[in-house]
């Protein structure tokens, strides 16, 4: 099917200057440069400039004025600023964990073979992660609301309504059954490719030594999986401390979106630092420390998850 | 499960009553899945109280075209369909394009630095986006892009998981013997990638540009910061403007306004879902 293309007689150059290997070389990074330039102008320079900026009180109109850590002193004895702080790891706590297990769970059932439908499980596990959060949020708002159909199940199971929309406890947990519901499906599927990468002959071996079920798990499903636990772990993490859409759009019914305090989260509070008061130096600041604080749950996460499994050294996918 | 041993069944098989409980647990997995798309459809299909109802309506209604006049009437709906399509159609054509060509440099060149550049991409992915919106936002602003499509297809144009993932799959799948003829015969080596690459990478390309058309249709944060005026609003952004009106929420109408929104997406997903998920469980994490 790929057949050389018919060659053009000028492409042997005659100036010794380019020699083949100086001209795949030239090749090559031209190919990978629209990468290097975009993220120059567009990543690289932007987050030194975020760091630049948080030591500077600016509105991004005026000039800039130097303040030294005063944007930092700002933000944290700012009691909002903790408040979303504490949110965010609330919320991620309780979108991710029990998501992640229920992956897990879902990942194993899909994989133990004995499904007819395998195909249409999996399409309809993933199908909430194609969804637009927007129209999630959407629809959840109306699931939770105070005359909606959540509140309805729990009376008809002699439990009192709860206010899903303005209750400290009732909104956390409304935004992370969302994410619960948009990443579970999606985790799942890249756990059982985890699974499926697992040779069956080592099953075998497992079982003619006599290796119940639970020895399974333990000693060769869970260490296999590894690389991929700690590869979904690290990114539900990074995505929950970035968590905005679903509290924006959720406690935003009465007017430009919420800075309410029951769902404010880091981002959300950057938002609106920059974006509604025009501190861009103190939204600069809160860049800052929620980049501190990803770095730091990340490598903690990668220490519990290497723990994982025992004593099978480094993963291999 | 050691009492029906009797029946020689295979070491792995749960027995009946595990059987049972296994399809249980699978099948309210995927109601719970599906429900929400199912109720966005039974909202946008009733009248305004229909949300409101005790115990709650289950049943479809004929409402549907009456809930979307009223959508044309409040935003500019279509015009918002055809913004994101514009948006995200330029993003993945210029993803898909940039992403193959670097992976493919990364697969199959050999150049100083190579392994350092592509821990390097690797690397950007773990940085957030929130932590160099600000900055970004006054570059747009000095080119005098605020409010413009270029704010949002520009910075989009390539990115490093399409990178990674087109390398993991180049590496394997062209072989490279056939650039090594293509090169003793003489082709430049853009018209080698073209003509002997491109072809046999189509799905990967494939699932790169249905995966990159979803993030940017489905994208909020960074359209919400730069859009200002309404005609140029993405669709997730008209969306959340629906649902931010004072004089009661009219949910017939937001909820039919979603549930078109969705609908492109969802039939995409499920004509090409085969190829998006076989691509997720095959070359997703592998190193």
């Amino acid at each position: 099917m790929a057949q050389p293309a018919i060659t053009s007689p000028h492409a042997e150059s005659k100036r010794p200057f380019l020699t083949e290997q100086r001209r795949s070389r030239i090749t090559a990074y031209t190919f990978i440069s629209p990468f290097f330039i975009l993220f120059s102008i567009f990543g690289l320079y932007p987050i030194f400039f975020t760091i630049y900026l948080s030591f500077f009180k600016w509105d991004a109109l005026g000039p800039m004025k130097y303040v030294g850590l005063k944007n930092y002193d700002l933000v944290t004895s700012d009691p909002t600023f903790w408040i979303s702080f504490t949110n965010t790891l609330i919320m991620g706590l309780m979108g991710t964990v029990p998501q992640i297990l229920l992956a897990l769970l879902v990942a194993v059932l899909l994989n133990s073979g004995m499904t007819k439908f395998k195909k249409t499980f999996r399409i309809l596990y993933f199908m909430p992660n194609i969804t637009s959060i927007v129209a999630v949020t959407l629809v959840f708002s109306t699931l939770f609301g105070n005359n909606g159909m959540i509140n309805w199940l729990l009376n008809s199971l002699g439990l009192d309504s709860m206010a899903f929309n303005s209750g400290w406890w009732g909104v956390k947990i409304a935004i992370s059954t969302m994410v619960m519901w948009r990443w579970m499906g999606y985790n799942a599927i890249i756990f059982l490719s985890g699974l499926q990468s697992i040779p069956t002959d080592l099953y075998e071996a497992a079982r003619i030594d006599g290796a119940n079920r639970r020895q399974q798990l333990t000693f060769i499903t869970l260490p296999l999986l590894k690389p991929f636990i700690i590869f979904v772990t690290l990114l539900s993490t990074i995505g929950a401390l970035q968590l905005f859409t679903e509290p924006y759009v959720f406690l935003g019914q009465s007017g430009t979106g919420s800075t309410r305090q029951e769902g404010i989260t880091m981002v959300t509070y950057l938002y609106s630092e920059a974006f509604r008061n025009g501190f861009f130096g103190t939204a600069a600041a809160t860049a800052v420390l929620l980049f501190l604080v990803t770095i730091i749950f990340s490598v903690l996460n990668m220490l519990v998850s290497n723990r994982l499994g025992g004593d099978t050294g480094g993963g291999k996918a | 499960m050691s009492t029906l041993r009797v029946f020689k069944k295979k070491p792995d098989d749960l027995g009946f009553v595990g059987k049972i409980l296994y399809y249980i647990l699978l099948i309210v997995g995927a109601l719970v899945s599906i429900f929400p798309f199912y109720w966005m459809f039974v909202v946008a299909t009733n009248d305004k109280g229909a949300v409101f109802h005790v115990p709650p309506l289950l049943t479809l209604g004929d409402q549907f075209v009456e809930n979307f006049k009223r959508v044309l009437e409040k935003s500019d709906f279509f015009e918002a369909l055809g913004n994101s399509l514009f948006v995200a159609s330029m993003v993945t054509v210029s993803v898909v394009f940039f992403c193959t060509l670097a992976g493919y440099a990364f697969a199959k060149y050999e150049f100083p630095l190579k392994n350092v550049l592509f821990y390097f991409v690797i690397a950007t992915l773990f940085v957030p986006q929130q932590l160099g919106v600000l900055p970004t936002y006054v570059i747009m602003a000095k080119l005098h892009w605020i409010d413009s499509f270029k704010a949002l297809i520009v910075p989009a144009m390539v990115n490093a998981f399409g990178i990674f993932w087109m390398r993991q799959y180049i590496s394997t799948a062209v072989h490279t013997e056939l650039i090594e003829a293509g090169r003793i015969d003489g082709g430049g080596h853009f018209r080698i990638f073209w003509n002997i690459a491109i072809p046999v990478i189509t799905p990967a390309m494939a699932t790169l540009g249905i995966l990159n058309f979803m993030t940017v249709w489905n994208d909020f944060f960074w359209p919400l910061v730069v859009l200002k005026s309404k005609e140029n609003y993405t669709i997730q952004i008209a969306l959340q403007q629906l649902f931010t009106t004072r004089d009661g929420l009219d949910y017939g109408m937001i909820m039919s306004a979603t549930f078109t929104a969705t609908l492109p997406l969802l039939v995409v997903f499920l004509l090409f879902s085969r190829w998006v998920i076989a691509g997720l469980t095959s070359g997703a994490i592998k190193s």
